[in-house]
């Protein structure tokens, strides 16, 4: 299924991106922000080109020649997105707006359900608040299972966490957006499972950057977003086991989620239906199909390997500047670096950065808690896509040295 | 060197963003709290009106970007001596010329360096923040946001 069909050649690649050849204010883009959102491939933007100019209509709705072509292309890409995950069937797959609205879905058609709930110090404000609010809105005891100073999830914190029985569900990242440290998910699905919770993952950066198996895995719950996977925004995915699904009542009420309505009540459609109310994100559901194409062409495992070079690079040329702090030193982490210069605060840096072309974020990156937790008030976050070069790393790289100096 | 940083990051920001003068608390003065809460920075102003009527002296407390900073450095400076309609009159006048661009009548050759922000335009709350919570402080209002 994810076989390379050439070897990895990341010039090759650059060219399907038309925006990576640019420039800003005379030099040239070096994009180090793919994990806020990445670049889109010109396959993905000719995908959706083509769908508005032949096949574009709402679905699920019209009896006419377009309505069936448009529905036609819309669960394909439910079925693409099935057999990324390799999720044992489409109607595990909702379609949602973003990573967010799967997970506010979650925590509330899920959520109730539950006497506890686990997230990590390290999650993205999206998988935080929504326990959050279900904690303010239903009592829902919300648990916050402690990072480790290497910015790894503190096993033993979890296993104490689960101790009493009473965790429903176990809701953390697959991959951190600040720390890069990828999760050991299946000790975390084994401990889950042991003390009878359920576990959902957040893979917004996890599934751009290696091949998920959901059923390899044992997760209940899958979360990951289209625009961080060079498609467009606007798309969202929750993959959840089909028995969790049926049981869950609807989030959103409106048109296509029912099966039948009345002025007194109404009963829910079946299962994805029932949770994706009003019209859905259609041309996204199409870029989405073309970027998962387009991905496993190239072969997640060609993609990992070559992210996995270029994390090695990126360690090798940060942690060798001095006044340089990386955040987190995880075993197993991926193309995620946010670092902090002891001359400048994040801002100026990414000012200088930008000033050389290099785009990266600096703020905290939607992980407050986190920034807390590590005792800084921000940070320059560098993030790598496939069509990243280690040349580009080398300019980042370049770009901290020279603002250290500058603000010296 | 980073010669197209020269406009927003010339010396004179860069030295009062390093060593901020009147980066202090005043113990009974006027006092606001603004907030940037998109990126973390926080400032303290505080202001003492003299029996003259106008500010004998003003402090702030910073945490943020060298930008914000070295804007409250420079605003503590600017403001002193005034009364509080003109040092209003003046962070009203300095936050349009940083948003715009446009420099009203009357504004300091001092405060240009730092209108420059203009050009970098998600760094024009870093330069603002003490000026609205200067303002604030003088309304009798304890906190404030970059807009």
């Amino acid at each position: 299924m994810t076989h390379a069909t050439a070897p990895f050649d990341v010039a090759r690649i650059r060219e399907d991106f038309p925006i990576l050849s640019t420039t800003v204010r005379g030099v040239p883009l070096v994009f180090l922000d793919s994990g806020a959102s990445a670049q889109k491939p010109r396959q993905v933007m000719a995908a959706m080109t083509r769908f508005l100019e032949t096949s574009y209509a709402n679905v699920h709705r019209g009896a006419y020649h377009l309505s069936e072509a448009a529905t036609e292309a819309f669960e394909a890409a439910r079925a693409a997105v099935a057999r990324f995950l390799n999720a044992a069937s489409p109607r595990e797959i909702v379609f949602t707006g973003n990573a967010t609205a799967a997970f506010n879905l979650l925590a509330h058609s899920f959520g109730p359900s539950c006497k506890a709930v686990v997230v990590s110090e390290m999650e993205h404000h999206a998988n935080l608040v929504p326990w959050q609010m279900l904690r303010d809105r239903a009592g829902v005891e919300l648990r916050i299972c402690r990072v480790t100073d290497a910015g790894e999830l503190d096993l033993d914190h979890l296993a104490s966490l689960l101790a009493d029985g009473r965790v429903g569900l176990v809701s953390v990242t697959h991959m951190s957006n600040v720390l890069g440290t990828v999760t050991p998910v299946e000790r975390i699905v084994a401990m889950a499972h042991g003390a009878g919770a359920k576990v959902a993952f957040d893979g917004s950066q996890a599934a751009v950057h290696r091949r998920v198996d959901v059923q390899a895995l044992g997760c209940d719950f899958y979360v990951f977003t289209g625009h961080k996977l060079y498609g467009p925004n606007g798309i969202g995915v929750l993959y959840g086991r089909l028995e969790l699904l049926e049981a869950m009542p609807p989030f959103f009420g409106g048109g296509d989620m029912i099966s039948e309505v009345t002025l007194t009540g109404f009963v829910p459609a079946s299962v994805p239906a029932r949770f994706e109310a009003g019209t859905p994100p259609i041309m996204e559901a199409v870029g989405l199909h073309a970027a998962i194409d387009y991905v496993t062409a190239i072969g997640m495992g060609a993609i990992e390997a070559h992210e996995r070079r270029l994390t090695d690079h990126a360690m090798a040329r940060l942690s060798a500047l001095s006044g340089i702090r990386i955040l987190g030193a995880a075993q197993d982490r991926g193309g995620v670096f946010s670092v902090t210069v002891d001359t400048a605060h994040a801002h100026d840096v990414a000012t200088l950065l930008d000033r050389r072309g290099v785009a990266v974020r600096s703020g905290r990156h939607c992980a407050e808690p986190l920034h807390a937790r590590f005792g800084v008030d921000s940070t320059c976050r560098a993030s790598f896509g496939l069509y990243t070069t280690e040349a580009e790393v080398d300019a980042f790289a370049d770009a901290l040295a020279e603002a250290r100096e500058f603000f010296r | 060197m980073l010669a197209p940083l020269d406009t927003l990051y010339q010396e004179i920001v860069r030295d009062h963003g390093r060593a901020p003068r009147n980066h202090r608390r005043i113990e009974g003065a006027a006092h606001a709290r603004g907030d940037n809460p998109m990126c973390g920075d926080r400032v303290d102003v505080f202001v003492q009106i003299g029996a003259a009527g106008t500010i004998s002296d003003a402090a702030f407390l910073a945490k943020g970007c060298a930008i914000c900073i070295a804007s409250g450095s420079l605003m503590t400076e600017a403001v002193r001596g005034l009364d509080a309609a003109a040092a209003r009159a003046l962070s009203a006048g300095f936050r349009a010329w940083a948003k715009s661009g446009q420099r009203p009548a009357g504004m300091p050759d001092g405060l240009a360096p730092l209108a420059s922000v203009h050009d970098y335009p998600s760094r024009v709350k870093c330069a603002t923040l003490p000026w609205v919570t200067l303002e604030a402080a003088l309304d009798g209002q304890g906190r404030a946001t970059s807009e």
